[in-house]
């Protein structure tokens, strides 16, 4: 893939916000990531000082604890260009949500807005920043790809993650009836009320079989880790990745969960 | 109505077992969010009515104490008079005077989910007066004795032979023995039985969706035209509403009527839509002589200036129901109590209590679907979480919840040490997921594994590989 500005001054400097999720369950997908920014044309830092973006406590009320976290993220990112995650959940969080955290603090307030303009979901940054229309991946078989809920209502993220899967030799894209519909993972929802999480994900396993893909896509780890898991509990053989992992190149290792052959189960 | 909301994982769980039930939902799932679908699609204009409706909610909020009084005002020139009251107690006695007043053996009803709000059937029959539901949904859910379990679709839960199996019992005493498979002869049933109630009636209680500052107007909407035969026939007329239903003029309910049916069944408009003000007048031909308006507080005007004020904009459509996954899966009853969905999750707790009600608001992934297709823009989601905003304030949610997070973000809070459990944690439960990769089972995560597994990390930490140089 060619560098979209060779020159390394032009080169923006990104930091990569790599998600609890992905530093803790796979890695594959931040470096995928990372991958991805450099083609196109990107420098890219990992700071050390992440953790989480803060939404497990924002999100059970505790805003005291989702306010420092936040403190803490934009601390560590406010020196690049721009910040970018391989989620639509956590990029959600950074760029429509910390701004609304801090409203009560004007100082803290202005700091946010101008934060949130900079930070981006992995795909979309890629295509409605970098102008980036084609990967040079390959990948044989049909995959379906999952709307991420936040990604989809709070960021707009539906075509660009599909126009860059179409420019990939091989790959058929198939789509999920009832696309629209969360999956039921929700955070602590899926622990919370895990009866009406597994309905959820079971009406998702079910219409994403229907399709035929042997592949599930989606740009969230969250979603993924609740589909593959409850189709590894159905002894499906659809294998799971993140979005990044197959417009990178870098679909060649494990699958999310196991790997489950037609004649296993 | 016994309140069961604590209970709402139970409630779910049985939901969740009832085959009929989920053959409803699964038919409401699909049903009323395509027509929606249709259309607002085939209405260029949708998005900006949205706007227009949106601002005139917000200006009669803001101006709320003004457009009441003018409705009065107006109310009291046709003839009529309008009740303030607090709460649902008051409400409920005002009603009951107003049916003494008229001498009332029984009262017919259109849908109001104020009524069921105050529990206005069980007052009125505990006092000696029959409350006769003439909305059919009502009607069914009312011989069976039980709460709606959606805003607009009462009755959907019901299927035809659990409804066929309801007349049977409750119509023998009407003379009619036969048990009835059909539909539309299970309709035409309910209409012979309700007509000669509407002509009993003494008094005839209705909602309204909109009340109009302007004239002093109310607007019902209905599919059956039981709201005008309540409201025509019987000699009082008692209009039940929420006092954030006014609106300053005729225009302004029109234009938020067109975004109404759109967004409750897809319809461009609703069947029946009456503009109606005070009783009778003198050479009118019918209608009644005395027409009173009980206007519902209970808690409302606490919301204004607050965080939940826009939950005020609420037209009662369910578009936020018939979208909701949650409302999806297990149905309005298991919400227990009167309003379900998103907008019950977040006005539940206002009107019975946070303690009561806190499951509600934690019952949603924040899908965010709810706020899209709102007509009125309510941005739901946000609400939810101020209520779990106020259940972490006052330490309602469990011990063990509370600890977990609070160790949770210390750990986020100091990227060091968070950065040693994380390695550790990968390299752990990768050891458990061995070589399938799959945990079954994990202490302390049932609510996880229970059905699903857990995807076993890669072993090494993003943060570990990136500090040793790997790219």
């Amino acid at each position: 893939m060619t560098d979209l500005s060779p020159n390394l001054q032009d080169q923006p400097r990104v930091g990569l916000f790599v998600t609890c999720l992905a530093d803790l369950f796979r890695p594959s997908v931040g470096f995928a990531a990372a991958r991805l920014l450099e083609q196109a044309g990107c420098r890219v830092e990992a700071p050390l000082a992440q953790t989480c973006c803060g939404q497990p406590a924002y999100n059970s009320g505790d805003r005291a604890s989702a306010k420092a976290i936040a403190a803490q993220v934009i601390d560590a990112f406010e020196s690049f260009d721009y910040v970018v995650a391989p989620s639509g959940s956590c990029a959600g969080m950074l760029r429509r949500h910390y701004p609304a955290l801090f409203a009560d603090d004007k100082a803290m307030a202005a700091r946010a807005e101008d934060f949130a303009g900079r930070c981006w979901e992995l795909v979309s940054f890629l295509y409605d920043v970098r102008g980036v229309r084609r990967v040079e991946a390959s990948f044989d078989g049909a995959v379906a790809y999952h709307d991420a809920c936040a990604g989809l209502r709070e960021l707009g993220i539906a075509e660009q993650p599909r126009a860059l899967l179409a420019s990939i030799d091989g790959l058929t894209l198939k789509e999920v009836a009832a696309g629209e519909t969360c999956c039921g993972f929700g955070g602590l929802f899926a622990v919370k009320y895990p009866d009406i999480s597994i309905h959820m994900v079971s009406n998702k396993t079910a219409a994403i079989t229907d399709t035929g893909a042997q592949t599930l896509l989606a740009g969230d780890l969250g979603c993924l880790m609740n589909i593959a898991g409850r189709l590894s509990r159905e002894g499906s053989p659809i294998r799971v990745r993140h979005v990044a992992e197959v417009l990178a190149g870098m679909a060649d290792g494990p699958a999310i969960g196991p790997e489950i052959n037609k004649g296993d189960r | 109505m016994q309140i069961t909301t604590p209970q709402f994982s139970a409630n779910a769980k049985d939901a969740l077992a009832d085959k009929d039930l989920q053959m409803a939902l699964a038919k409401l799932r699909a049903g009323f969010t395509a027509r929606r679908g249709k259309a607002t699609d085939r209405l260029p204009e949708f998005d900006a009515l949205c706007d227009q409706a949106r601002a005139i909610k917000d200006h009669v909020l803001a101006n709320l104490d003004d457009y009441l009084v003018r409705f009065e005002a107006k109310v009291i020139e046709c003839g009529g008079q309008v009740h303030w009251c607090v709460d649902a107690a008051e409400a409920r006695d005002v009603v009951l005077a107003l049916c003494r007043d008229a001498g009332a053996k029984s009262a017919t009803k259109s849908k109001s989910m104020i009524a069921e709000e105050i529990a206005l059937n069980d007052h009125l029959e505990a006092h000696g007066i029959e409350p006769i539901e003439t909305d059919l949904g009502e009607y069914i859910i009312q011989l069976a004795g039980e709460p709606p379990s959606h805003i607009i679709a009462p009755a959907i839960h019901k299927t035809k032979d659990s409804i066929a199996d309801l007349f049977v019992k409750h119509h023998a005493k009407y003379g009619f023995d036969q048990r009835q498979d059909e539909a539309s002869a299970l309709l035409e049933e309910a209409r012979q039985v309700l007509r000669s109630k509407y002509f009993e009636a003494d008094v005839g209680i209705t909602g309204a969706n909109f009340l109009v500052a302007e004239n002093g107007s109310i607007v019902t909407v209905t599919n059956e035209g039981n709201a005008e035969l309540t409201q025509i026939l019987p000699d009082t007329h008692i209009v039940i509403a929420s006092l954030e239903k006014v609106v300053p003029t005729l225009e302004d309910a029109t234009t938020i009527l067109r975004v109404l049916a759109r967004s409750a069944t897809g319809q461009e408009f609703s069947s029946y839509t009456t503009f109606s003000a005070g009783g009778r007048r003198d050479g009118d031909l019918d209608g009644p002589s005395a027409f009173h308006v009980v206007l519902l507080d209970n808690g409302r005007s606490a919301m204004l200036g607050g965080e939940f004020q826009d939950m005020l904009r609420c037209i009662r459509c369910g578009a936020c129901l018939n979208h909701c996954p949650i409302y999806g899966a297990v149905g309005g009853h298991a919400y227990g109590w009167v309003y379900s969905g998103p907008m019950g999750a977040v006005l539940t707790p206002q009107l019975i209590g946070i303690e009561a009600a806190g499951n509600l608001p934690n019952a949603s992934t924040f899908c965010g679907r709810c706020e899209e297709v709102c007509p009125m823009r309510i941005p739901l989601p946000k609400m939810m979480r101020h209520w779990r905003e106020r259940e972490f304030e006052t330490r309602l949610q469990p011990a063990v919840s509370r600890l977990g997070l609070a160790l949770w973000s210390w750990f986020a809070r100091h990227p060091t040490a968070y950065g040693l459990v994380a390695r550790l944690a990968a390299w752990g439960l990768n050891r458990v997921g061995g070589r399938n990769r799959r945990i079954g089972w994990l202490p302390g995560a049932q609510g996880w594994t229970a059905d699903r597994d857990l995807p076993a990390p890669e072993g090494k930490s993003f943060r570990a590989l990136w500090a040793a140089g790997k790219r």
